[in-house]
């Protein structure tokens, strides 16, 4: 009996070595990120190399915020980012309530070219519509990276149909039956229902556009309209780079999302499950 | 009554369709269908196009650098997909598991996936200095002699992989999922059979999330030839001041087909070629698309799920 309890606590035991070193790698960069910041460049190019700082400073920080115009870039953000998390969440509860709640022909139709547009790659559709944003004069405006938001993303539109489809029919058709129309169904029933869905996708709207490298590279190239992704590649452009600030403003930059991660995870893991297992 | 009813609900079903029906017409088939046209032509930005018929195609088959960056992108989708599956689900298994601080362990697990990648890869950037960077000091404890990671050609796609493979917390979460899924009774009956931790895994947790890792294998390879940002800020990083100047990394050998794409299209200006080239692209990862989920749809149907 001894030697079967003596296992299992040296198993156990190695368990959480191996869980303790899993969680130390997959730290690893934050740490770097973090420690890096509070050094002196000298510190960071200094051999040995120390993970902690030598001596710790602050000076990283406020540097990071002259050498790019940081809140400039991230006021320009910020902007693009409130847009599509608006356009995101006007438009997909209702495409949603369409493909779940109404009975029609169109829902099959939709929801499979729904799946169909995931595999669109954007190389393909960038440049004709480059061309057409340029033909409107609209490069170097936020258009190009708000609009879409207004006409919905099939991956949040199967988020919040997945959540439709969980809920019963039965509440819809009693206020059909008092008379309600569609679109009272719809805002006054079905809309509040879906606010854990509606979460989730924020949040997703908020990283993408938060994140977003790609879009912007290609449509803002004036100084003073760039975001904040394309603003830490400007510290990259010098000859030597001052490591010590790009992760100041790295971390500045990382910080919300974090934040945000750390308040919201359940919605986070339900999100990607969803679509993940169901779709 | 009943038709009348049936014409409302067409009505209201497309009315509240409508917003995604445009974006698609405009944002989806629009610019596939311009692309496929500009794929013919010849133009840059400020140009009308031209038609010259197959010309783009038979240049970018002729391109020795079409073919290097779509051999570099088959490499990570075909490396990269079954590392990262493997990666994810192993680290599943170890989240679902019962202990104190999981719930720690499963955030830190899932972080890196949800900050943005541009951060992300310029960490790894410094994490690979070859000289100051975190990596091969931490290797020197061991006595080994890292290589210089992002500058020999050898090293840079191992470099791409090893960051995707910290950035696999999404799968990672869907593999949880799908575990969860699996009958406790299962276990339990094996259990009694008196079948080993690695028999379970073999004849009961893998048939029965197989369904699941097909589906990620095929978004995996889908991803991998969307493969641009990471490549394009290491490649820059590479060159210091000199960004603004394609490159293909050290020997082109982080040259990847989107961004090979982004450089005829925006650098050389060459935009008909580049649609050629996307078009290509397209129906290549079409193509795999249909196949795996064949292939997917087989192995669900092999493991008895629906």
């Amino acid at each position: 009996m001894g030697v079967i309890k003596g296992r299992k606590a040296v198993a156990s035991l190695m368990f959480y070595v191996l869980v303790i070193c899993l969680c130390a790698i997959f730290l690893s960069p934050f740490l770097v990120m973090l420690t890096t910041s509070l050094k002196t460049n000298s510190d960071a190019f200094t051999i040995p190399v120390k993970l902690l700082p030598r001596k710790l400073v602050l000076d990283n920080y406020p540097a990071a915020l002259r050498t790019i115009p940081y809140f400039k870039y991230l006021m320009n953000t910020v902007q693009i980012t409130l847009f599509s998390v608006l356009g995101q969440l006007l438009v997909t509860p209702m495409v949603a309530y369409s493909l779940s709640k109404i009975k029609w022909k169109g829902a099959s139709v939709i929801s499979g070219l729904l799946m169909a547009t995931m595999m669109i790659p954007y190389t393909v559709t960038m440049i004709p519509l480059y061309r057409t944003y340029s033909q409107l004069h609209l490069t170097n405006t936020y258009i190009p990276l708000i609009l879409p938001a207004f006409f919905g993303k099939a991956y949040y539109i199967l988020i919040v149909r997945q959540f439709f489809h969980g809920l019963p029919n039965s509440i819809l058709e009693a206020a059909r039956i008092d008379g309600a129309n569609e679109f009272q169904r719809y805002s006054r029933i079905a809309l509040p229902l879906c606010k854990p869905a509606l979460t989730t996708v924020a949040i997703f709207a908020f990283l993408d556009a938060w994140s977003d490298y790609l879009a912007p590279l290609i449509y803002i190239s004036k100084p003073n309209r760039l975001t904040l992704s394309l603003g830490l590649q400007q510290f990259m452009n010098e000859y030597s780079v001052k490591w010590a600030e790009l992760m100041a403003a790295a971390v500045l930059f990382v910080t919300p999302v974090i934040v945000f991660f750390l308040i919201f995870q359940r919605n986070f893991v339900q999100g990607v499950a969803v679509t993940g297992l169901k779709a | 009554m009943k038709l009348k009813q049936r014409n409302r609900d067409t009505i209201n079903g497309l009315l509240f369709a409508l917003p995604w029906i445009i974006g698609f017409l405009c944002f989806s088939v629009y610019p596939l269908g311009a692309s496929l046209y500009y794929s013919f032509t010849e133009f840059n930005p400020i140009t009308k196009p031209v038609w010259v018929g197959l010309e783009n195609f038979r240049m970018s088959f002729s391109d020795p650098l079409v073919w290097k960056s779509l051999s570099n992108t088959l490499f990570m989708a075909f490396v990269s997909t079954p590392i990262n599956l493997f990666a994810a689900l192993m680290l599943a298994m170890v989240a679902v598991r019962k202990f104190k601080g999981r719930g720690i362990a499963r955030a830190i697990f899932f972080l890196p996936s949800v900050i943005p990648m541009i951060a992300a890869t310029m960490v790894w950037i410094w994490m690979f200095d070859p000289t100051y960077g975190f990596l091969n000091n931490f290797l020197s404890i061991f006595g080994i002699r890292g290589p210089s990671w992002l500058m020999d050609p050898r090293y840079t796609k191992g470099a791409l992989l090893l960051i995707g493979t910290w950035c696999v917390g999404a799968s990672m979460l869907v593999c949880m999922a799908a575990l969860a899924e699996v009958p406790v009774s299962y276990y339990e009956s094996a259990q009694i059979d008196g079948a080993s931790g690695i028999q379970k895994f073999f004849y009961i947790t893998l048939p029965s999330i197989a369904h699941v890792l097909a589906y990620q294998a095929i978004l995996s390879f889908i991803n991998a030839f969307q493969y641009f940002q990471q490549v394009y800020v290491i490649i820059s990083a590479n060159q210091g001041s000199a960004t603004g100047t394609a490159s293909g990394g050290p020997s082109n050998s982080i040259l990847m087909y989107p961004l090979y794409i982004f450089h005829n299209a925006f650098v050389y200006l060459k935009m008909g070629k580049a649609s050629a080239m996307a078009w290509i692209l397209f129906i290549i990862v079409s193509l795999l698309a249909v196949l795996m989920s064949k292939l997917a749809r087989k192995a669900s149907e092999n493991a008895g799920v629906e």
